[in-house]
């Protein structure tokens, strides 16, 4: 058992990529930790590089309290599962399980306990004698994780352990995995492009891009305040609205609707800012379809519904040309054409800066939090 | 029939001395060539290079001027002593360093056939370089080239005539000898053809039962 502390660490490639670009970030002990952005953004290699498949360039990852940055794979009491599994084609389930103990020159008896326990635990008992060939794509995983945890390493990294699952599986062994996790209580850190597979997972997210961290938080914070524009783009299986907008006597003005600014803020006229809402958090104000100027809604006629089954997708287009997506229960669902006048829930209103993206906040920023066990 | 029923210990001795080559040197080039293919994908540069230049140049080279090489020239350098190191032993030498080459070869290929995940997975497992080489990789490697693997054997096999001409009595030596006792050579000849063919059956024979049962699923 052991947290992991990364220090100012970055990742070269020989052809002058800095895929990990002086990175900071602590993980706590038993705590599972999703490394989430897009494809290209450094996650995978930083996974690598504390594994030891990366040579950092600089900086150092220490595991518990020793300095691993120079230490081989296998000397850093990590274990590691990729995304296809690797598993060894020509040894059966228990001598895939058992091999890695073999190598550690544990005596037969204990190999035999550990791959039996743990097979156990993964539900494999019955599996034992089969090849990896001979196993669907869920007992495939199930036996990289046994393997995996059969070493008893300080930490268990995962290279997007559900995407070579299909749909329906991948729900299954994602409930799975979290229960694993919780049980074993070993730090656990996971890469994912799939947002709604961290924020389902983790106890905390770094959401990364160009090899840096843009937003550590727990996935309640990084849903409800992402800290600019690339986070809030990111994250959300529906796309947030970002609207351009502008600050004039006090109000939001967006797509031709004056909305009431979040509390708090010290907002200079004039000043050009981006609003962002989710569209979950959009409310259809009733009988305000004919209502013009000077309402805190936006106006507009529904240009195309989607349906997602519980819920819809309405895409609105204002007067000015603007796109605004919200979600209206199924049932509500409203014909291409009507006209809606639509408001932001209390306080779900985010403003981001016009030039920089970020986002703007009252309070002291807080996607630093400690990660806090009894909270998660 | 006459000419192999009057001929018989003729035909007896050198087809056992072919067996006898073919054996050794097969045993010998399958241990070279891989251990050959394991220095080409290592990761010492030094080691790499050596096994690729001793590649080029044995593969490069007519079998014929690699025995004579053996026959005539290595006696001469005196690094062994002449009285141990009869034209049989030059025969199989020279099988051995001229198939191990292929053999290395073969092997490497198989060798890029193994996904590269399966050596990063025995790294971050803890294996060493060697056992990852020779448990993980080695066997998948070897499974996937049984085929060109015995095809290598089977040209083995019939390189092992070549020695007739450095008066090693094996198989193919065998038209001389009866030239001398006034046989029908011809009739001798597809004699001699036909061992080869009975010989080299059970090889294919091998080839396919080995890949039914190292046929692995991915």
């Amino acid at each position: 058992m052991a947290g992991i502390e990364i220090a100012e660490l970055s990742t070269v490639y020989p052809n002058g990529v800095r895929a990990v670009d002086g990175l900071d970030l602590t993980v706590a002990d038993g705590e599972f930790f999703a490394l989430l952005g897009p494809s290209g953004c450094g996650k995978t290699t930083l996974l690598r590089t504390m594994a030891g498949l990366e040579q950092a360039s600089e900086g150092a990852v220490r595991i518990g309290d020793r300095d691993v940055t120079r230490l081989d794979p296998g000397a850093r009491r990590v274990a590691m599962v990729f995304q296809d599994y690797a598993l060894f084609p020509h040894m059966t389930v228990a001598e895939n399980i058992a091999y890695p103990l073999r190598v550690r020159r544990m005596s037969k008896v204990s190999q035999r306990d550990a791959a039996e326990r743990t097979s156990a635990g993964l539900s494999l008992g019955a599996l034992l004698d089969r090849r990896p060939g001979q196993l669907s794509g869920g007992q495939q995983q199930r036996v990289a994780l046994a393997r995996a945890i059969a070493v008893e390493a300080d930490v268990l990294l995962l290279d997007e352990p559900l995407s070579n699952l299909d749909a329906r599986l991948r729900l299954e062994a994602r409930t799975f995995l979290k229960k694993l996790q919780r049980d074993l209580g070993l730090t656990t850190v996971f890469v994912t492009h799939d947002q709604a597979e961290a924020l389902a997972l983790a106890d905390r997210i770094a959401v990364m891009e160009s090899g840096s961290i843009r937003q550590l938080g727990s996935p309640k914070e990084v849903f409800q305040r992402p800290v600019d524009t690339f986070v809030a783009n990111f994250i959300g299986s529906t796309p947030m609205n970002l609207l351009d907008g502008l600050i004039a006597d006090g109000m939001v003005e967006v797509a031709g609707a004056r909305l009431a600014p979040p509390e708090g803020l010290d907002l200079v006229e004039g000043t050009p800012v981006v609003a962002g809402i989710r569209p979950e958090y959009l409310r259809v104000v009733p009988g305000a379809q004919e209502v013009t100027e000077g309402v805190a809604g936006i106006l507009g006629a529904v240009a195309i519904v989607e349906n997602l089954g519980v819920t819809s997708l309405v895409t609105i287009e204002c007067a000015d040309g603007t796109l605004v997506g919200l979600t209206v229960p199924e049932q509500h669902e409203p014909a291409v054409g009507t006209r809606l006048c639509v408001v932001p829930e209390a306080g779900r209103l985010l403003l981001y800066g016009g030039e920089d993206g970020l986002l703007l906040s009252a309070r002291p920023s807080d996607h630093s939090a400690e990660f806090d066990r009894s909270r998660a | 029939m006459d000419v192999l029923v009057n001929n018989l210990p003729l035909f007896l001795s050198g087809f056992f001395t072919t067996i006898k080559l073919f054996l050794i040197s097969a045993v010998g080039s399958l241990v070279l060539g891989t251990i050959l293919a394991m220095l080409r994908v290592s990761p010492v540069p030094v080691f790499r290079a050596a096994a690729t230049v001793y590649v080029t140049l044995l593969r490069n080279t007519p079998l014929t001027l690699v025995f004579f090489f053996f026959a005539f020239a290595f006696p001469l350098l005196k690094i062994v002593s002449p009285d141990s190191f009869s034209y049989f032993v030059a025969a199989i030498t020279a099988l051995i360093l001229y198939t191990s080459a292929f053999i290395c070869e073969v092997v490497r290929s198989g060798i890029n056939t193994v996904p590269v995940g399966q050596a990063e997975a025995s790294r971050a497992l803890g294996l060493s370089f060697g056992q990852m080489l020779s448990n993980v990789v080695l066997p998948q490697a070897l499974r996937s080239v049984v085929p060109p693997l015995v095809s290598t054997l089977i040209a083995l096999l019939k390189n092992t005539t070549i020695a007739a001409g450095f008066s090693v009595a094996e198989a193919g030596a065998i038209r001389s000898t009866l030239s001398e006792r006034g046989a029908d050579t011809m009739v001798g000849l597809l004699w001699v053809a036909l061992f080869f063919v009975v010989l080299v059956i059970p090889m294919t024979l091998l080839q396919r039962s080995l890949e039914k049962r190292w046929s692995v699923a991915r």
